[in-house]
């Protein structure tokens, strides 16, 4: 495994399957009494948010916690970053008072990988900007194969806003690695310029039309949230218009295959993109995918550092 | 106590290989009938020790660990009568050499349904050396529940102990050079059982 995990690109399939290994452990340590194991004791994480984030930061803290580390979340509102400290600094001051892992989200593309080449730590990615969300691609993937079995030739919807994106840029690396065949379905204001190259290239397909797609009867279907934050573009006209074409409806619901697990990354805009009835379903792995978010994160904790830091240089 | 100690084991250097896997210079120690009969051995000083297969769980720390585990359980089944319950153990998570090793990943760690609150948890495991895989297995137990008693079983006990743990059913004692290998190779996972000695060049 890589020292960093920034992108999926960072994992080969073997370290996806280590991974989902040791996660299918974790899992079973959130199920006991004294949920604790002592692989990171003594260690050091820092959760560096420059995004607001709740699942995500505290899914991280909660991991670093039962494996032991010392878990301190810094969020850059009410910290040096807003008084005008430039990344780098910020980064060189927190990594200097001696941690051993860093958690990175940011809302600027690239961000972690430029702070990974600074630092002698391992930097995970928690979200950077549009592009790459890793381990929420690789909790998704893992929800699915716990529901679905192997992932191998399973037909995987994903649906919504794909140009703002990370969380489909990461799952499409790792659902494709795993075997999964992908079709992602948006309004076509919202499918990033040069989808048909890049969906030729990587062997996914794309479309407009979500009653086509589901028609299929997909093996799961994976909806993305609606930023309200990024829809100032005027890319739909009214939220009603983009439930209607693309949202998770009652009716849509209907058409599904009863067992096909329905995926939301989170926080869910009910009733814009997801209906309540399909939020709530039995078929829903929503609060799957959150549970499945600790174990992941532990498990990429403890692969990237309880082992010796090979990279650390004087 | 332990006053069976097995004599006129040792075999001559092996020249035929059965699969082809063997090129050491090593020498059997324990031969599969060897093993059988430590490992019945072992069943009965268990069941000796906690006067019936009553609150016992025996728990198997991977690798090796486990089918013996399981081994013993059916022999003591079969003294018995009763089904005792088996589990199996990783301590991955808890060495204390986490920090020298590349990371793997951990393998399954699975509890009887009763769990282990107010058992007698007999750890079993293949090979006791320095004792800090028991160290994490302790600590791991410890994690997992509060036994009433814990107690080890092994199939080769060779020596060279860097903590205070002692086994209380071993299967051999065989007095080793730090430098030799003891390796202990079993049908379920290697397809034969013996345990063999080698290397150290003396």
């Amino acid at each position: 495994m890589k020292k960093h995990l920034l992108s999926i690109d960072d994992l080969s399939r073997d370290d996806i399957e280590a991974l989902f290994e040791t996660a299918a452990e974790m899992h079973d340590v959130q199920h006991r009494s004294v949920k604790k194991l002592p692989a990171l004791r003594g260690r050091t994480v820092i959760n560096l948010f420059f995004e607001d984030s709740t699942r995500t930061r505290s899914s991280f803290e909660i991991a670093g916690k039962w494996l032991s580390a010392d878990v301190i979340n810094i969020s850059a509102k009410g910290s040096s970053a807003s008084k005008g400290e430039s990344l780098r600094d910020t980064v060189l001051t927190v990594t200097a008072m001696g941690i051993d892992g860093l958690v990175m989200r940011h809302g600027a593309s690239g961000a972690a990988h430029q702070v990974a080449g600074w630092l002698d730590v391992p930097v995970v990615n928690a979200g950077d900007g549009m592009h790459e969300h890793p381990t929420q691609a690789l909790l998704d993937a893992y929800t699915l194969r716990r529901r679905l079995g192997s992932l191998e030739g399973r037909h995987v919807a994903i649906v919504g806003d794909l140009t703002h994106s990370r969380v489909f840029r990461s799952n499409i690396k790792c659902l494709a690695m795993l075997g999964a065949r992908v079709t992602v379905v948006a309004p076509p204001t919202l499918m990033p310029a040069g989808i048909d190259a890049w969906a030729k290239d990587a062997g996914f397909g794309t479309s407009w039309d979500l009653d086509e797609v589901l028609a299929e009867e997909p093996d799961a279907v994976m909806m993305l949230r609606v930023q309200r934050e990024r829809m100032s573009g005027g890319y739909f006209p009214t939220a009603r218009e983009y439930t209607v074409g693309y949202g998770l409806t009652r009716e849509r619901l209907a058409m599904l295959k009863p067992d096909a697990p329905i995926c939301h990354p989170g926080p869910m805009n009910r009733g814009l993109e997801i209906a309540p009835e399909a939020a709530d379903a039995a078929a829903s792995a929503v609060l799957d995918q959150v549970s499945a978010g600790v174990a992941i994160r532990m498990s990429v904790l403890y692969h990237l550092i309880a082992g010796p830091n090979e990279g650390v240089t004087p | 106590m332990r006053r069976r100690r097995r004599s006129g084991t040792l075999m001559p250097a092996r020249t035929e290989v059965p699969d082809g896997t063997i090129h050491d210079d090593g020498r059997t120690v324990l031969d599969a009938r060897d093993v059988s009969r430590a490992l019945t051995r072992i069943s009965h000083e268990i069941l000796e020790r906690n006067r019936g297969a009553e609150s016992l769980v025996l728990l198997g720390i991977h690798t090796r660990g486990v089918p013996l585990a399981q081994r013993i359980a059916e022999k003591i089944q079969a003294v018995e009568g009763t089904p005792v319950d088996v589990g199996t153990l990783d301590v991955t998570m808890y060495r204390d050499d986490l920090r020298s090793h590349p990371t793997r990943a951990p393998h399954h760690t699975q509890m009887p349904a009763g769990g282990v609150d107010g058992k007698v948890v007999v750890l079993v495991d293949d090979v006791l050396f320095s004792g800090r895989t028991i160290r994490a297995a302790l600590d791991a137990v410890a994690d997992l529940g509060r036994p009433d008693v814990v107690r080890l079983a092994v199939l080769v006990d060779r020596g060279h102990r860097e903590l205070p743990i002692r086994a209380d059913h071993v299967g051999k004692n065989l007095p080793s050079a730090r430098t030799e290998r003891v390796g202990v190779r079993l049908a379920e996972i290697d397809g034969i059982d013996e345990v063999r000695i080698s290397g150290g060049g003396s």
